[in-house]
C-alpha cells in the first residue's frame, strides 16, 4: 500500500517569520511530496511495500544498490520529524526531564545550542543537525543529505534541524546561523524532543 | 527582599552582558580543523581593482598581497544581472559575492599555517589533495574546490550566450556524445540525478575521452585526475530564490548562458595535456 504525508502539524504561516509560509509551502508540498511519491513509486508492486517507514529505511539501508530508494524513504520520515521538531511559540530553555538532561550532557542549555548551531553550520552541502539519545546521554550529531540516526538502533533521535538549503534560502539566503539561531530560540518544540525521550524510557 | 528598579535594571544590564557575547559568538564560532561551509556571515570584501579578463587562466592564483592571504576572488566579469531571465541579478551577487568569497576566505584561513601550501595555485592543491595535511585536507577540498569550481562556472557564461556550440568542442561532443542535444540530455539527467548538493561535468579524463560525471558538495574532478571543461552548479543556492525545487528547469534554462569561446579554450588547453 502506498504511504501518504501526515498533514503539517500546523498552518503554514504559523512559523512565520522564522520559517515563512513560502518556504513551508515549497518545502512541504513540493519537495516533501516528491520524496514520498518518489518513494511510492520505486515500491509501488514489491514485497517492500507491506513494509512500515521505519522498517523500510533500515532494510534498504544495508544495500547500496538501493541508495536512491533509501533517499526518498529516509527523506520522508527525517521531514515529518522536522515539521514536528518545530512548533509555533517554540524555542529556548527547556524545564522539566529533558532539561535537566541537557544540563548533565552538555553542562548548560547554552554549551548544547552552541554544539547544536556548530552541528549545522559546518555540515558542508546538504544534511540535518541532530540532538539524539546516546545511552544515558544527549549529543548532537549532524549527518549529510538524507543519512539519519534511524539506521543507527544503538542512537534515539529526539529532534533534528533541517540544513538542506532548500529548508532557509528563501528567508536567509546565505545566512544559515541566523536560520539555526531563529530555529533554537523560536521553533524548537521541546515537548516533542520529550515524548521522544519518554518512548525511549517506555522501552 | 525590595527590590528597586535601579537594581533590577543592573541585573537585566549583568544577564544582558552574559547572555549576548554567547550568542554572537555561537554565529561565528566554527572548529578550524572542520570544513567551514558557504553559509557563514562574511563581511563583504571589496573585489579588487584589477579587471581579469574572462579568459585568464589564472584568475584563482592570487599574487602576494600585503595581507598575506594568497587566494583572491576575482570580480564577476559581467553584471550582476547580464545572465537575466535565465539566471537572476539577485543570485548572481549572493552567488558570487557571499558565497564565492566565503569559500575564498575558509581556503586562506585553512592554509594559514602552511606559508609552503600558500605558493601553489588552488589547482594544484585539489590534484594532491591527499599530500594536505590531514587536519586541513576537508577544509582544502570544500573550500579550494568551491573556489576553483566557482572561478570556472563564472567564466563559462556570459550574456547573450548560448546557441549551438562552434569550434572544436562541437565536433567533440558530436564525436563522444552523437549529437549536442544528447550531449545536453544526457548532462540534464546527471544533474538532476545529482542528490543533494554538487555538481555536474563534461570532463576529459585521463585518456582524453570525454564523458559526464556528477561530484558531491565541492569536490573537483580534478581530484580524480579529470579536467573539467564545464560545468554546472547544482547546489540548490544556484537557483532557489528563482527557480526553488524546480532544478531541471534551471538545467534547462542554463544553457542559454554558454560561453563558447572560453569552453573552446578550456577544451583545448586539457586537449595539449594542461
Amino acid at each position: 500500500m502506498a504511504h501518504t504525508l501526515p498533514p503539517l502539524p500546523y498552518d503554514e504561516n504559523a512559523l512565520a517569520p522564522y520559517v515563512s509560509a513560502q518556504t513551508l509551502s515549497f518545502h512541504y508540498g513540493k519537495h516533501h511530496t516528491g520524496y514520498l511519491n518518489n518513494m511510492n513509486k520505486a515500491i509501488a508492486g514489491t514485497e517492500l511495500e507491506s513494509l512500515s517507514l521505519v522498517d523500510l529505511i533500515r532494510t534498504v539501508a544495508k544495500n547500496v544498490e538501493q541508495k536512491t530508494l533509501f533517499n526518498n524513504a529516509a527523506q520522508v520520515w527525517n521531514h515529518t520529524f522536522y515539521w514536528n521538531s518545530m512548533r509555533p511559540g517554540g524555542g529556548g530553555e527547556p524545564g522539566g526531564t529533558l532539561g535537566e538532561l541537557i544540563k548533565d550532557s552538555f553542562g548548560s542549555y547554552d554549551e548544547f545550542k552552541k554544539q547544536f548551531i556548530t552541528a549545522g553550520t559546518t555540515q558542508f552541502g546538504s544534511g540535518y543537525a541532530w540532538l539524539v539519545k546516546d545511552g544515558e546521554k544527549l549529543v548532537v550529531t549532524k549527518t549529510p543529505n538524507a543519512e539519519t540516526p534511524l539506521t543507527d538502533e544503538s542512537k534515539v533521535p529526539l529532534l533534528n534541524m533541517d540544513v538542506w538549503e532548500h529548508a532557509y534560502y528563501l528567508d536567509y539566503q546565505n545566512l544559515r546561523p541566523d536560520y539555526e539561531n531563529a530555529f533554537a530560540d523560536n521553533l524548537i518544540n521541546w515537548e516533542f524532543a520529550e515524548k521522544n525521550l519518554e518512548r525511549v524510557f517506555a522501552g | 527582599m525590595k527590590c528597586s528598579v535601579s537594581t533590577l535594571a543592573a541585573i537585566l544590564c549583568l544577564v544582558a552582558a552574559a547572555l549576548l557575547p554567547t550568542a554572537a559568538e555561537a554565529q561565528i564560532t566554527i572548529p578550524t580543523p572542520t570544513i567551514t561551509p558557504p553559509t557563514v556571515t562574511v563581511p563583504s570584501v571589496q573585489p579588487p581593482s584589477v579587471t581579469m579578463p574572462s579568459t585568464q587562466p589564472s584568475a584563482t592564483q592570487a599574487s602576494t598581497s600585503a595581507s598575506g592571504y594568497p587566494y583572491k576572488l576575482a570580480p564577476l566579469p559581467y553584471d550582476y544581472s547580464a545572465l537575466e531571465p535565465y539566471i537572476d541579478a539577485e543570485t548572481m551577487k549572493l552567488h558570487h559575492d557571499k558565497h564565492h568569497q566565503s569559500y575564498v576566505d575558509n581556503l586562506n584561513k585553512a592554509i594559514e599555517k602552511y606559508p609552503d601550501l600558500q605558493k601553489r595555485s588552488p589547482e594544484q592543491l585539489l590534484r594532491d589533495l591527499k599530500q594536505i595535511p590531514e587536519d586541513i585536507r576537508a577544509a582544502v577540498r570544500g573550500n579550494g574546490g568551491g573556489h576553483v569550481n566557482h572561478t570556472m562556472f563564472w567564466e563559462i557564461m556570459k550574456p547573450k550566450g548560448g546557441g549551438e556550440p562552434a569550434g572544436p568542442i562541437a565536433a567533440a561532443l558530436r564525436t563522444n556524445f552523437g549529437s549536442f542535444d544528447a550531449f545536453k540530455t544526457q548532462f540534464n539527467e546527471a544533474g538532476t540525478k545529482r542528490f543533494g548538493s554538487g555538481w555536474v561535468w563534461l570532463v576529459s579524463n585521463p585518456g582524453g575521452k570525454l564523458e559526464i560525471v556528477s561530484t558531491a558538495n565541492q569536490d573537483s574532478p580534478i581530484t580524480d585526475g579529470k579536467y573539467p571543461i564545464l560545468g554546472n552548479d547544482v547546489w540548490e543556492h544556484a537557483y532557489y530564490l528563482k527557480y526553488q525545487n524546480r532544478r531541471a528547469d534551471y538545467l534547462g534554462a542554463w544553457w542559454n548562458t554558454l560561453n563558447w569561446d572560453e569552453i573552446n579554450r578550456r577544451f583545448q588547453k586539457a586537449s595539449t595535456g594542461l
